[in-house]
C-alpha cells in the first residue's frame, strides 16, 4: 500500500462538527499510526461516535481536514470511506435482520447485478478470509438467528470483503460475554498482525489497556490527551476522561440477609410470539440485600424485570411479596404493586421511565401521580410537587436544578437520578432496578451506586439487572445468572469473578454436558 | 356440459378481468413498500392514469398513448408523493392521503372543464381501446371437453395488460430475489442504516421503487379506462386502490401470495356480481354488500393475527432521518 508516504494511517486536523448548538466535535486533531491499536475513550456524549462517524463518511464535518495514508481525502459518504480503505463496526450493528449473513456482505458490493455469480464469488472469498482471521460464520443462517457475538463478525467480515485497512470499531464488546471479547481481541490481534489499522472506541478502561499500543481521550467534544498506553494507568484515564479525580469503589460493609421480601418460584414468561423468554426461573432476595441478576443482554432479563413489576404478565409461577402471592390467575398491575411495597427503576428510562416531554417536577410523581399529597379535588397541586421536586434534586444532586425543565433536557445521568429519586422517596420494601448507570457518565456512576448501597444498608430487598458486569460485581451480595431464559448458576460477592461468571452467561457448562 | 361447469367458466372468466388492475397496484404497492414507502395513494395514481389514458387516447385515437399518458402521469403523482415522504420525511400516509385527494378533484375539474360531460371522458372507439386477443388454437380447442372451455372461454380473449399483469409477478419475484436491485430494495425496507452504510444512496433506492409504483399505477388506471370500460367516469377506481393495499397486506408483502391475494379478492367480486338478485336455495338472497366487504373483513381478521403472523418490512413508513 501507500504506507511509505506517511506513518500515519490516518490523520485528522481541526475537524469541528455542530449539530444545531450543540458543538459535537471541537478542532479535533489526532495521529494514529499504521498498523497500530489506537483507543479512543470518553464519557458519553464526549463526541467519539460522532467523530468516527465523520471519519465513516456518515456525516460531513463543518470543518477540518482528513487525511489518509498521508493523502489528504475528502469523505463525503460511506462509499467514499470504504474506496479509502476503512470499514467500521457499529455499537448497533447494521444489519438486516431477515438477511443471510451472505446477502448482509454483499450488500452494496454485490459486484454484479445478477445475484448468482457475485454470491459464488463472495462466498469463496469470505471462506478465504474465514480461514485467514478465524472469522468462521454461517453464511446461509438468517442473522436474526445467530448471536450477537456471530453478529459481530459478520460486521467485521463486511469491512474485510471491502478490503479495509482502517478498521473502527464502536464499543464493540458492550453486547458481548467476557469470552466471546476474548475471542473478539484475538482476532483484532490477528488483524494487527496482518497490517490492518484499528481504532477501538469504547468507555471500558480495561479494554484499552489490555489491546491497545496509543490511546487518545475526549471529553466535551474535545481531544484532551495522547497517551501512549504503556505509559498511562487507569487511574490516569479515568481522571482525564472525567476532569476530576474519581473515587472508583463503593463501601460495603458486611450484613448478613435478613427474612425473605421476595420470593420467586418457577416462573415463566411466554411473550406474543410464543417464545419462552424466563423459563422456571426461581430465587429470593432478603432484607438488606442486593441480588445482581447478570447476562448477556436478551437473555430473559429485561422480561424477568418487566414480569416482576407488573408491566407484562407472566403464564407460570409464583412470586410472594411480603405477605402477598401473585400467581398469573391472580395477577397484580404495577399501581398494586408499588402499594405493596414494590419499587421499579425500568431499564429503559425513556420509554418507560419518563415522559421526555414533561418538566421534570411531572416526570418525578410518575406513577405516584394518585397519592393524596399531590392532589386537590380535580387538578394537581403543582406546587407541592415541584417543592418535593426541589427537595429531592438537592438531595440527589440532580443538575440543573429547576423543576420546570423538560426532563429530556437533562442529561443521561440526571434523568435516571429523576427516577431513582422518585423511586428510593417512595421507600419501597423491595426495589427492582434495570441498567441503573447505562449511558450516565462516570461523576454520576459512583453517587448511584451509593444510593443503591444505602438502600441495601436501609434494610430493603433489591434485584440489579445489568450487562455491565463490573457494576454487578462490586454491588451484589448474590450474584444469579441467566442464560436463554434459565437461571444458569449463582455465585456469592466473594466468588465471583469475571471468568467464571463469563462462563456461567455462555451457559458453558451445560453445553459441555450435552457434548 | 353441465350449466354449473359453465358458469364457474364464466366466474373465473371475470376474475380474471377484475384482479387485473388489483394485481397491477398491488404490485406498485409491494415495490414501494418493499422498500419502506407506505403507499396509500395507490387509489389517486390510478385514477389520474384511468383519465390520462382515456383523454389521451380519445384526442389521437391512439389507445398506446393513452398508455403512456397514465404512465407518466402517474409517476409524477409518485414523484410527488417521493418529494413529500422521501426527500422532506413527511408523513407517508397523509402524502398519500393528499394525493388521492388531489386526484380525485383535479381529473374531475380537468374533465368537466375539457369534455363537459359531468367529468366523464367521451366513449372510446374500439379502435382507441385495449381488445381482446384470441390465444393461438383457441378457435379448435373450444371442443375439447373441460380443458377445452378452460383454455378459450377463461384464458384467451383477454386484453394484452391482462396478461402482461400476470406476467409480472414471476417477473417482480425474479427481480425481488435474484438480482443487486432486489437485494437492496429488501434492505432499504428493513433497515435503510444498513443499507447507507453500506455506501448506497437510501433516497435513490427508494425513488427508484417509487417510480416504479407509478409506473404499475399507470398500468392499472389504463386498464380501467381503455380496456374494462371505454371511458373515464368520475371516481372509477371505487376503492380498488384500497383494495389492492388490503391484498398486499394480506399477502404478507410477498410477491406469489400477492397474485393470490388479488386473485381470491376479484373472485370475491366475481361472485358478488353474479349473485345480484339471485335467490339461493334455503339462504335466499345473499346481500351483495356483505360479499363485498369480504376482502377487507378477512384482511382485518389476519391483522387481528387470526391468519398467522402479518410481517410487514420493519422500515415501512419510517421517513430515513440520518442527522440526529
Amino acid at each position: 500500500m501507500t504506507a511509505q508516504h506517511s506513518k500515519y494511517a490516518l490523520e485528522l486536523r481541526g475537524i469541528t462538527k455542530r449539530f444545531g448548538r450543540v458543538l459535537a466535535n471541537d478542532h479535533i486533531d489526532l495521529q494514529i499510526k499504521a498498523g497500530d491499536v489506537h483507543g479512543i475513550i470518553g464519557e458519553n456524549g464526549a463526541g467519539k461516535s460522532t467523530l468516527m462517524s465523520i471519519i465513516y463518511g456518515f456525516y460531513e464535518a463543518d470543518s477540518g481536514e482528513m487525511l489518509i495514508q498521508g493523502q489528504p481525502m475528502s469523505i463525503r459518504n460511506s462509499q467514499q470511506a470504504i474506496a479509502a480503505g476503512i470499514g467500521m463496526v457499529h455499537q448497533h450493528f447494521m444489519l438486516v435482520d431477515n438477511f443471510t449473513a451472505l446477502e448482509n456482505i454483499m450488500l452494496g458490493a454485490e459486484g454484479g447485478a445478477r445475484l448468482k455469480q457475485s454470491a459464488e464469488q463472495a462466498r469463496a472469498s469470505l471462506n478465504e478470509l474465514a480461514k485467514t482471521y478465524g472469522l468462521e460464520v454461517p453464511l446461509d443462517t438468517p442473522v436474526d438467528q445467530l448471536s450477537l457475538g456471530v453478529q459481530q463478525r459478520i460486521e467485521i467480515l463486511k469491512a474485510l470483503y471491502r478490503k479495509a485497512r482502517i478498521l473502527i470499531l464502536d464499543e464493540p464488546t458492550g453486547v458481548l460475554t467476557p469470552q466471546e471479547a476474548d475471542d473478539l481481541f484475538r482476532i483484532l490481534a490477528t488483524l494487527k498482525a496482518d497490517g490492518v489499522t484499528i481504532l477501538l472506541i469504547t468507555h471500558k478502561l480495561r479494554e484499552i489497556m489490555a489491546i491497545t499500543d496509543c490511546v487518545s481521550v475526549m471529553r466535551h467534544g474535545k481531544m484532551v490527551a495522547h497517551r501512549v498506553t504503556a505509559q498511562t494507568s487507569m487511574p490516569e484515564l479515568a481522571e482525564l476522561m472525567v476532569g476530576r479525580k474519581v473515587r472508583q469503589h463503593v463501601e460495603r460493609k458486611a450484613q448478613p440477609a435478613g427474612a425473605a421480601l421476595l420470593e420467586v418460584t418457577n416462573l415463566s414468561v411466554t411473550d406474543a410470539s410464543g417464545v419462552r423468554r424466563v423459563k422456571n426461573v426461581s430465587f429470593t432476595i432478603g432484607a438488606g440485600e442486593i441480588v445482581g441478576l447478570a447476562g448477556v443482554s436478551g437473555n430473559g432479563q429485561s422480561e424477568l424485570l418487566q414480569a416482576l413489576s407488573g408491566i407484562i404478565r407472566f403464564q407460570a409461577g409464583e412470586v410472594r411479596l411480603g405477605d402477598t402471592t401473585i400467581t398469573p390467575k391472580r395477577s397484580k398491575n404495577p399501581a398494586q404493586l408499588r402499594r405493596l411495597g414494590l419499587a421499579h427503576v425500568p431499564e429503559d428510562r425513556h420509554r418507560m421511565g419518563l415522559v421526555l416531554p414533561f418538566q421534570a417536577y411531572q416526570s418525578q410523581i410518575l406513577g405516584y401521580q394518585r397519592e393524596a399529597r399531590y392532589n386537590a379535588t380535580i387538578t394537581l397541586k403543582d406546587k407541592v410537587m415541584a417543592d418535593e421536586y426541589a427537595q429531592r434534586a438537592e438531595t440527589f444532586d440532580i443538575r440543573p436544578r429547576d423543576p420546570h425543565l423538560q426532563s429530556s433536557n437533562f442529561s443521561g445521568g440526571n434523568q435516571q437520578k429523576i427516577v431513582l429519586a422518585r423511586e428510593i422517596f417512595a421507600d419501597p420494601q423491595v426495589l427492582l432496578i434495570g441498567q441503573p448507570t447505562r449511558g450516565v457518565d462516570i461523576g454520576a456512576i459512583e453517587f448511584i451506586h451509593q444510593h443503591i448501597m444505602d438502600m441495601r444498608n436501609a434494610g430493603k430487598a433489591i434485584l440489579l439487572v445489568s450487562v455491565e458486569l463490573e457494576e454487578i460485581m462490586t454491588l451484589s451480595d448474590r450474584i444469579i445468572v441467566m442464560c436463554d431464559g434459565m437461571i444458569t448458576g449463582e455465585l456469592s460477592h466473594d466468588e465471583a469473578n469475571e471468568k467464571n461468571l463469563g462462563l456461567l452467561m455462555a451457559n458453558a457448562g451445560a453445553k459441555e454436558a450435552s457434548a | 356440459m353441465s350449466e354449473w361447469f359453465t358458469l364457474l367458466i364464466s366466474t373465473l372468466d371475470a376474475t380474471l378481468r377484475v384482479s387485473t388492475p388489483l394485481l397491477f397496484a398491488g404490485l406498485a404497492g409491494l415495490y414501494s413498500e418493499r422498500a419502506g414507502v407506505v403507499d396509500i395513494g395507490l387509489e389517486g395514481k390510478m385514477l389520474v392514469g384511468a383519465f390520462a389514458a382515456a383523454a389521451i387516447a380519445h384526442l389521437t385515437g391512439v389507445v398506446w398513448l393513452g398508455l403512456i399518458a397514465a404512465i407518466i402521469v402517474s409517476v409524477l403523482f409518485s414523484l410527488l408523493h417521493g418529494f413529500a415522504s422521501i426527500t422532506h420525511r413527511g408523513n407517508q400516509v397523509v402524502s398519500g392521503v393528499a394525493i388521492n385527494i388531489l386526484a380525485s378533484g383535479l381529473t374531475m375539474v380537468l374533465g368537466l372543464a375539457w369534455f363537459h360531460q359531468g367529468g366523464s371522458t367521451p366513449s372510446l372507439t374500439n379502435n382507441e381501446r385495449f381488445t381482446a386477443i384470441q390465444l393461438p388454437f383457441a378457435e379448435s380447442m373450444q371442443t375439447v371437453p373441460y380443458i377445452g372451455p378452460l383454455y378459450s372461454d377463461m384464458l384467451s380473449g383477454h386484453n394484452i395488460l391482462v396478461y402482461l399483469a400476470f406476467a409480472l409477478v414471476p417477473l417482480t419475484w425474479w427481480v425481488f430475489y435474484r438480482t443487486r436491485f432486489g437485494l437492496r430494495l429488501r434492505a432499504v425496507g428493513e433497515n435503510p442504516k444498513a443499507v447507507d452504510t453500506a455506501g448506497i444512496s437510501v433516497a435513490t433506492l427508494r425513488y427508484q421503487a417509487v417510480i416504479i409504483a407509478g409506473v404499475l399505477c399507470g398500468f392499472a388506471g389504463a386498464y380501467l379506462s381503455t380496456a374494462q370500460n371505454a371511458q373515464f367516469i368520475r371516481d372509477m377506481t371505487a376503492g380498488q386502490g384500497f383494495m389492492a393495499l388490503a391484498a398486499l397486506i394480506f399477502a404478507n408483502w410477498r410477491p406469489w401470495p400477492v397474485l393470490f391475494a388479488c386473485l381470491l379478492f376479484g373472485f370475491l367480486d366475481a361472485v358478488a356480481v353474479r349473485l345480484q338478485g339471485v335467490s339461493l336455495p334455503h339462504i335466499g338472497t345473499v346481500p351483495v354488500q356483505l360479499i363485498e366487504s369480504l376482502p377487507y373483513i378477512l384482511t382485518v381478521i389476519l391483522l387481528a393475527g387470526f391468519l398467522g403472523k402479518s410481517r410487514p418490512p420493519k422500515a415501512d413508513g419510517i421517513p430515513y432521518v440520518k442527522e440526529r
